[in-house]
């Protein structure tokens, strides 16, 4: 276990000190919602409408935009071939980043996503479950995007084949994310799309490691 | 059979008898499928002949979803036996299948207009299917991602295998939301609840399609062995041609690097 929270350290503090990487999928994620109102006018019946979706499309984008380097870097520089040979299992080496992962861009996207709930004046009700949602939503985009990151290490314009195999996978979480804003603004049928969106993220949680394994096995032979 | 089929001396041989039986059938039963579907079969007491997409729509979504879980299963054998011919099926399935994919979600986009009032709506079913389209998709780029084929090869096994989830929520999507989309109306549990008179040439149709596969699916097969086995003879005669060179030299560098 020493190992398992060694690498969750390591690449957490990379992530952190490393050029702001955080600061980076935050202002994207920031400037991404900030485009829709210039594209679809100021209006705040449209955008109250459609901002939950938009927040969450813009996370889906922030999320993808950082997928590349959860394994790339290890890649080039052989640390990945240390992991593969070392005692902890592969699993968990693969758990261990994508929690690193998560805490370094997912969760900071959920914190910051009531101020941008704000700007697509949403009500307190929306903005309590679209942070909820966020927040429970996330960690299936870490785990279902590091089976992509894995699969696609070494390919040539790696970051196109990244987006073309992890945003049709992302469309579950997206529905059930975005759908529980929506809903939580007529009455409280919000808790049965939250608890799905959990269940995927629990899905996630069992099944991404050993597939994210089994390609980097395969990448690495 | 399965370590039968390993030699591709042996598929090449077997396949080309084959593939000309199964083109023969394949034209026969369309044929037949199609006049019986078009023709003979009567029009429904509501849709009246709109009803005559269903005999290609549905036998391709059914195509849709079965050759994926066709390259899910070859691309397992091909990552657990190592076997050298699931992983080239696997590869030559992905296009045919996109293909069906695309005529399920075309035709379904000319039925929905005249019965629904709208080419698309985004409803469970519809929007599974095109997650699936996209994955075929996603596949295709995986696979011809890489420098060296095999290392595509298995990268699209893995992606296949993960994208196996799709398949029961496409199918079971009609049931789990309420959607616009109908429900299954021939395989049920208690039986079809579709006429005979409609329920022959659909499953005429479905068999033909098959056999398209099939012929598809070989003659893809056997033209990857074909392309393999011109490559090896080209590198062997020394006379590489300009894209390989640059693979090796692709290659050589990246051995040096590492």
């Amino acid at each position: 276990m020493a190992a398992f929270f060694g690498l969750f350290r390591r690449d957490l503090s990379l992530a952190l000190r490393q050029g702001g990487d955080t600061g980076l999928v935050l202002g994207f994620f920031v400037l991404a919602v900030v485009l829709f109102p210039f594209g679809v006018g100021p209006e705040t019946d449209i955008l109250r409408r459609i901002g939950a979706g938009v927040v969450w499309v813009a996370a889906l984008l922030a999320a993808l935009l950082s997928l590349d380097r959860l394994f790339e870097a290890d890649y080039q520089g052989g640390e990945l071939d240390l992991l593969a040979l070392s005692d902890l299992p592969l699993e968990l080496a693969v758990l261990a980043k994508c929690a690193a992962h998560w805490v370094a861009t997912g969760l900071p996207l959920a914190l910051i996503s009531p101020l941008l709930a704000l700007l697509v004046d949403l009500g307190p009700a929306a903005i309590a479950t679209l942070f909820a949602s966020l927040l429970v939503g996330t960690p299936a985009l870490s785990l279902i995007g590091s089976v992509a990151a894995a699969l696609s290490l070494g390919a040539r314009r790696q970051s196109v084949v990244l987006s073309l195999l992890v945003l049709p996978l992302y469309i579950p979480p997206l529905i059930f994310g975005a759908g529980a804003v929506e809903v939580s603004e007529t009455g409280d049928g919000a808790r049965a799309y939250l608890l799905v969106l959990g269940a995927i993220s629990l899905a996630a949680l069992a099944f991404c490691p050993w597939a994210s394994a089994a390609a980097l096995r395969q990448a690495l032979e | 059979m399965i370590n039968w089929l390993a030699n591709p001396a042996r598929f090449m041989r077997l396949s080309a008898t084959t593939l000309r039986w199964c083109s023969w059938a394949a034209v026969v039963v369309i044929t037949v499928g199609l006049f019986w579907s078009l023709v003979v079969a009567p029009p429904d007491y509501q849709q009246g002949d709109t009803v005559r997409i269903m005999y290609v729509h549905v036998p391709a979504a059914w195509m849709a979803l079965s050759i994926y879980l066709f390259m899910a299963v070859a691309s397992a054998v091909a990552l657990v036996w190592r076997h050298p011919l699931a992983e080239v099926a696997a590869r030559a399935a992905a296009p045919v299948g996109a293909t069906f994919t695309f005529v399920c979600l075309a035709t379904g986009s000319l039925w929905g207009r005249p019965m629904w009032g709208a080419w698309w709506v985004w409803d469970a079913r519809l929007t599974s299917v095109l997650v699936l389209f996209f994955l075929y998709l996603g596949y295709v780029a995986l696979v011809n991602a890489f420098d060296d084929p095999s290392r595509g090869g298995r990268a699209g096994a893995v992606l296949a295998l993960v994208g196996v989830v799709n398949l029961p929520i496409i199918k079971f999507s009609v049931d789990w939301w309420n959607t616009l989309h109908q429900p299954a109306s021939v395989m049920r549990v208690d039986g079809p609840s579709i006429a005979i008179s409609m329920l022959a040439p659909l499953l005429i149709m479905a068999v033909g399609f098959t056999l398209l596969f099939a012929v598809l699916l070989m003659l893809r097969m056997r033209t990857a062995l074909n392309e393999r086995k011109a490559m090896a003879l080209r590198l062997n005669a020394g006379v590489a041609a300009p894209r390989q060179a640059e693979h090796e030299g692709a290659v050589s560098a990246h051995t040096a690097i590492s």
